[in-house]
């Protein structure tokens, strides 16, 4: 997820001109500038402003008017703009962490220790993300999130409204889930409108839910207009769609926003154009979290060869539905595939495969997280078996641009390439 | 009763050979339930008759392991795959799996396809103790492993069976305890190593021949006139303190291990199951609850610095070890915090990466020495 980073703006200058930002880049960055300056007024008029885990269910902060950031997207951003050196560098140094932690933890606890005078790096965004009051905590991503934000809380004497989300070592959410998580959301609530003085309505609550199900709606199809031969969209711009969904998803700002960029993808089905550069070869998914730092040269490689990203396993997380709080209890707990067994990983993955006819899985193996990582390699043995695709994975990082071999990306996908090559071949010849 | 060298040794041998341990209780038609760490519900396996044993990895060369985690996954969990995958615990009824971080979370899968012959049990603790909510979950969480702990012995556990089981638990706890606060007097014949596989053991026992064997050797000790050390005194904190390559370093040095935060050691002696509360499920999903200062539970405030600061005050330690287990991100996170909160009140520590695979201890040498001098 990004604020706003798009696949242009971390390039070197181009020489030939850039074709027009389409209307919905130009909202999601106007959008994405709003939540931060909204955060700075909500600051300067006394208000609590939190920071979040990026699959919380953000139906409550918005129902209760409270502004929320979002410090995973915020640590991508600054990787993607290739800024996260000093961060790294801080909290593996002075601060004394260990650089086996996840690099969006390690962004993000020097980025609050120089918020709370404790550090001296230059914030490059001028501290938008403002100091937080309190913080809204869910580990349906992974385990690392809940010691993060207890550093965190313990380091800005803040407290933390926690949901914990429980793994799913089974193929449904148990109902004593449901029942648990459900409880916990009743407390949050009442517990969130003690500590910032906000009542809970319960028809805004119907209302941004009916809201946060369209968007999700609107996400889902537009994902899923990347099934068309070739392809509307290069893959990779819907990374940039993102952070709509993760900061902003029960905001009218975001249907509007999804709403236009629908549109803009049925013209180009309807006028048979794509934003994907080069004839599109091959359709590959991807699995796991974009490589921020190095999404440029991913770009570039994949498009030597033709080939475009038309699933993504991560991107789809987001796209929660449910129809009260029962049913957010039981979605919240199955959102994210980090928090779920591998049938039930494979059997999306499967799905997506199929239905985005893709020809090959690229994985990264994101050293950043070890609950994506520790049981991709069972999953992609199943997944090819059961789809009949190949696969490939590399080494690299959400946010650690140390963690990256170009030449090696370079080199396995050729590796890819060939092996997608033949198969089409052998199709082709019967 | 055997005297105190016999019950050390008995004790060092079982460390050494866990499958003899397993084999024994095979031979004598018990069922055997392995326990990854931490915290696994052991009183359910007691209590439905059958013994649980722990997993704790090992010393073994990685080879079908690296088919399923990559290289950055815990030497703990590395180890034990290797073993599932190359036949070492067959003879096990099952596995259970407690999910309490990330790469845990994989090993249920990792085991469930790599290791079909030995069915997984998985647990998944609540972190959110504060709710209330939290014990009702947590009790179906048991009921989920009892479930499936009944479909290996063809019987439903009883309550009265959990009841004996948490007492023998309870039990064991309180001479665990006793036996490490007499250690410090005997500090001579408690050397790190002995005193590890007096701790390490117990999950290579039935608790109450252990709880038997451990009592024997504290009314040994106790025959045994007290032991002024001279040496330096330390506090060890982490997951493990092992492999004995590393303790024996500590020995050379005449560095005592006076107390110990280790998720092997005493962190799981130090909080019993209460004995009201209701029945036997409900009494052990409180017992999480009480559970504290571990960096596999949530809690709020890091409060694991000011524990060991009180460790140290309560065992006239000079010092702490930090065990930092390769790869282990809950620790990892801990890490800044405690050793803060340390130096704070004037407790030097040293942290000394810890990975059964090790072969060379060379630089841990070096290390331990500066940091003795440092005490």
């Amino acid at each position: 997820m990004s604020d706003t980073i798009t696949t242009e703006s971390s390039a070197a200058p181009a020489a030939k001109p850039k074709r027009p930002k389409a209307k919905s880049m130009i909202m999601i960055g106007e959008q994405t500038q709003a939540l931060f300056e909204n955060a700075r007024l909500a600051k300067e008029r006394g208000e609590k402003v939190g920071w979040s885990a990026s699959i919380f269910p953000q139906e409550i902060a918005e129902t209760l008017g409270l502004v929320v950031l979002y410090p995973e997207n915020h640590s991508a951003g600054i990787a993607a703009r290739h800024q996260a050196d000093p961060f790294l560098q801080e909290c593996e140094g002075s601060l004394g962490y260990s650089n086996d932690l996840c690099a969006y933890a390690k962004v993000n606890l020097t980025y609050s220790s120089v918020l709370a005078g404790q550090s001296e790096v230059e914030l490059p965004d001028g501290g938008k993300m403002v100091r937080p009051d309190f913080l809204l905590l869910t580990n349906n991503i992974c385990n690392q999130l809940t010691k993060w934000y207890e550093n965190l809380a313990k380091q800005l004497n803040i407290p933390i409204f926690f949901i914990d989300t429980c793994y799913n070592p089974y193929d449904y959410v148990t109902e004593t889930r449901v029942r648990y998580v459900r409880a916990q959301i009743d407390q949050l609530i009442k517990d969130l409108c003690e500590f910032t003085g906000k009542t809970w309505d319960d028809e805004k609550f119907q209302k941004i839910m009916k809201i946060s199900q369209r968007n999700s709606y609107l996400w889902e199809h537009a994902n899923n207009l990347m099934d068309r031969k070739p392809s509307p969209l290069s893959g990779f711009e819907l990374f940039n769609y993102m952070s709509c969904m993760v900061c902003n998803r029960g905001k009218e700002s975001t249907t509007a926003l999804l709403e236009q960029l629908n549109a803009e993808i049925e013209q180009h089905i309807a006028e048979g154009t794509s934003t994907y550069p080069v004839e599109e070869q091959f359709r590959v998914s991807w699995d796991g979290i974009a490589c921020w730092p190095y999404l440029r040269h991913n770009l570039h490689t994949l498009k030597e060869y033709g080939i475009n990203m038309v699933a993504s396993s991560y991107g789809k997380a987001w796209a929660i539905e449910y129809e009260d709080l029962d049913g957010m209890a039981r979605a919240y707990c199955f959102a994210s595939t980090n928090g779920d067994n591998a049938s039930t990983m494979i059997s999306r993955r499967l799905e997506a495969l199929k239905r985005f006819g893709c020809e090959g899985t690229i994985y990264h193996v994101n050293r950043s997280c070890k609950v994506m990582d520790c049981q991709m390699m069972e999953v992609q043995r199943q997944l090819s078996a059961l789809a009949g695709v190949p696969f490939m994975s590399f080494d690299g990082d959400q946010a650690d641009y140390r963690n990256y071999s170009e030449a090696q990306f370079e080199t396995r996908i050729q590796g890819l390439v060939e092996v997608m090559k033949q198969n089409k071949e052998a199709k082709a010849n019967g | 009763m055997a005297d105190l060298h016999t019950n050390l040794s008995l004790l060092e041998t079982a460390c050494m050979n866990p499958r003899a341990q397993l084999d024994n209780y095979l031979k004598q038609g018990k069922k055997v339930v392995g326990c990854f760490p931490a915290y696994t519900p052991e009183e359910l396996v007691y209590a439905s008759g059958m013994i649980p044993m722990g997993l704790w990895g090992g010393h073994t060369e990685l080879k079908l392991a690296k088919s399923y985690l990559p290289a950055f996954a815990c030497p703990i969990m590395q180890s034990d795959l290797e073993f599932g995958l190359q036949g070492a615990y067959e003879g096990l009824s099952a596995v259970i799996i407690p999910t309490l971080c990330d790469t845990l979370r994989c090993m249920t899968q990792n085991w469930r396809f790599g290791v079909p012959s030995i069915p997984m049990i998985p647990i998944v603790y609540p972190q959110n103790r504060k709710s209330p909510a939290s014990v009702e979950y947590l009790i179906s969480e048991y009921e989920h492993v009892l479930v499936m702990l009944s479909t290996i012995t063809g019987q439903m556990m009883t309550e009265k069976a959990l009841c004996d089981a948490i007492d023998v638990y309870n039990a064991h706890n309180a001479a665990m305890r006793e036996f490490a606060d007499l250690a410090n007097d005997h500090l001579d014949v408690i050397t790190p190593k002995v005193r590890h596989a007096v701790m390490k053991s117990a999950f290579f026992f039935a608790k109450d021949e252990h709880t038997a064997i451990v009592q024997e050797l504290i009314d040994g000790l106790k025959q045994l006139p007290a032991y002024k050390f001279t040496g330096k005194k330390v506090i060890l904190t982490g997951i493990t303190g092992e492999p004995d390559e590393m303790l024996e370093i500590f020995a050379e040095n005449n560095i005592a291990v006076v107390g110990d935060d280790l998720a092997q050691e005493m962190r799981q002696y130090r909080t019993d199951t209460p004995e009201k509360g209701g029945g036997g499920l409900r009494r052990l999903a409180l017992q999480w609850n009480l559970r504290h200062g571990c960096s596999l539970i949530h809690e709020d405030g890091k409060p694991r610095g000011v524990m060991l600061v009180r460790l140290c005050g309560e065992n006239d330690a000079s010092g702490v070890v930090n065990c930092l287990m390769k790869f282990c991100d809950p620790e990892e996170y801990d890490q800044p915090y405690f050793e803060s909160d340390l130096r704070a009140a004037g407790y030097p520590t040293l942290t000394i990466e810890v990975d059964t695979q090790n072969t060379s201890y060379e630089q841990i040498r070096t290390r331990v020495q500066a940091f003795c001098e440092m005490l």
